[in-house]
């Protein structure tokens, strides 16, 4: 905690006790708790007022995975709600991780970015410090520790797909901290429906295509059965080859078309008087400076 | 030179009673800074993770050094602990930022990015120590 202040040198003569807890704080990185119990005070005072905390975006959302036989597919919906309004309409849900891991998001919308860009950043080191590509036990391993380490605080619940050296993986990462291994998976608000479609049809070794159709059906039954989640569908297929990210899969039919253009066009404001003040200056003083150009 | 001006490296993780009082300058309780002061801020955790956090760094190198210890022996930890004493000295002056490079290259810290490279970053800090108390205080004239 930052306390260290500037003192004027006669003050010195403070008892040591107190000087040492001056002198001896370095501040520290990472995150800083000064704030918590104002935080607390203010939520209570505003709570009976009219105005409310600002909800933070989360991503309500419906995450679905599944291990096919060439790869992994994995699919999201593009909803960001925040409280009851949607924030934002084409959220991108699937992160990237490295070449051969692809990441789903769930939560808090800020949690789920931040963490997987760390993840990202800390894998892609790895990466250039050994040649090759990270494994995803690895990138697992990783998100575990960061997720346990603070005790469920950081509101992300993560679905992990790549095709590694052994294989191809799904795992599921909770927020506070607890994996799972499975051939199929779905996470977030609509996860029941989505694993209904996914427990009904999913069969070990499925093709490509049906695989992207499971996905996809399982996605569109959670967006139909969750306020928090909807509008578009993007699948994300990572085989041995490459990676096909395909935003958007699928797009709502919901879309709204806007009737009119809602721009004003020149001449929409007319003009009601004009009056023009001439500026008078008058050159008080003039100086001239010579350039040396030798 | 004066050896009480190396403190103990492996201090003792800070227990829940030692949150202490907020000063500010003059001794007081910095009112515009750290809000009114009451006994229960000064005593308790105002956060669940405020003292995991700040033991988290002590906590993981007693588990590690534990470990290596019974793994490979004594041997290991002490020459490890040696060589972080070694490199903890290479630093500027107390109130100045040091980059701590050799530090956290033995640590490891130089091949990960955590919250701590991002957040409330030292270098960026806005308050600074007292130059002259906080070098006797180093070199132990305190």
């Amino acid at each position: 905690m930052t306390k260290s202040t500037r003192q004027p040198r006669t003050k010195i003569l403070i008892n040591s006790g107190m000087a040492l807890s001056n002198v001896l704080e370095i501040p520290t990185s990472g995150f800083n708790f000064e704030n918590v119990a104002r935080n607390v005070a203010l939520e209570g005072l505003l709570e009976g007022g009219q105005t409310k905390t600002p909800k933070p975006m989360k991503t309500g959302t419906t995450i679905a995975g599944l291990v096919c036989k060439e790869g992994v597919v994995l699919g999201a919906d593009t909803r960001a709600t925040s409280g009851e309004v949607v924030a934002d309409k084409m959220c991108a849900k699937i992160h990237y991780i490295s070449p051969n891991i692809y990441c789903c998001g769930a939560g808090t919308a800020a949690d789920t970015e931040k963490t997987t860009d760390l993840l990202s950043s800390n894998l892609t080191i790895f990466s250039m410090n050994s040649g090759r590509n990270p494994r995803v036990v690895m990138a697992v391993n990783i998100l575990q520790d960061m997720l346990f380490r603070y005790r469920g605080q950081i509101g992300a619940s993560l679905i992990l797909g790549g095709v590694d050296c052994n294989g191809n993986h799904l795992y599921t990462v909770g927020p506070y901290g607890s994996i799972d291994n499975v051939p199929y998976l779905a996470m977030g608000s609509g996860d029941l429906a989505a694993l209904g479609i996914l427990e009904d049809r999913f069969k070990p070794n499925m093709e490509m295509e049906e695989a992207k159709e499971l996905v996809r059906d399982a996605i569109h039954s959670g967006i139909m059965s969750d306020l928090g989640s909807g509008n578009n569908i993007d699948i994300c297929v990572i085989t041995k080859q490459g990676v096909d990210y395909i935003r958007p899969y699928q797009e709502s039919e919901y879309k709204d078309k806007r009737q009119k253009r809602y721009k004003y066009g020149p001449g929409t404001t007319s003009i009601l008087t004009e009056k023009i003040v001439p500026l008078e200056l008058e050159v008080v003083q003039e100086t001239v400076q010579r350039m040396d150009t030798a | 030179m004066n050896t009480r001006g190396l403190r103990s490296q492996l201090k003792d993780s800070v227990p829940v009673t030692g949150m202490g009082p907020q000063v500010g300058a003059y001794g007081v309780q910095d009112t515009l800074r750290s809000g009114f002061s009451s006994v229960k801020n000064e005593l308790l955790p105002s956060h669940a993770l405020e003292l995991s956090e700040k033991n988290f760094q002590l906590n993981q190198d007693k588990m590690n050094f534990s470990n290596l210890r019974n793994i490979q022996g004594l041997h290991a930890p002490l020459k490890l602990q040696m060589e972080y004493r070694a490199a903890r000295q290479i630093q500027r002056l107390p109130f100045l930022q040091s980059s701590h490079l050799a530090l956290d290259t033995l640590k490891g810290n130089d091949e990960s990015i955590s919250f701590e490279d991002i957040l409330n970053d030292p270098a960026q800090s806005e308050m600074m120590g007292e130059p002259h108390i906080m070098v006797e205080y180093k070199l132990g004239m305190m």
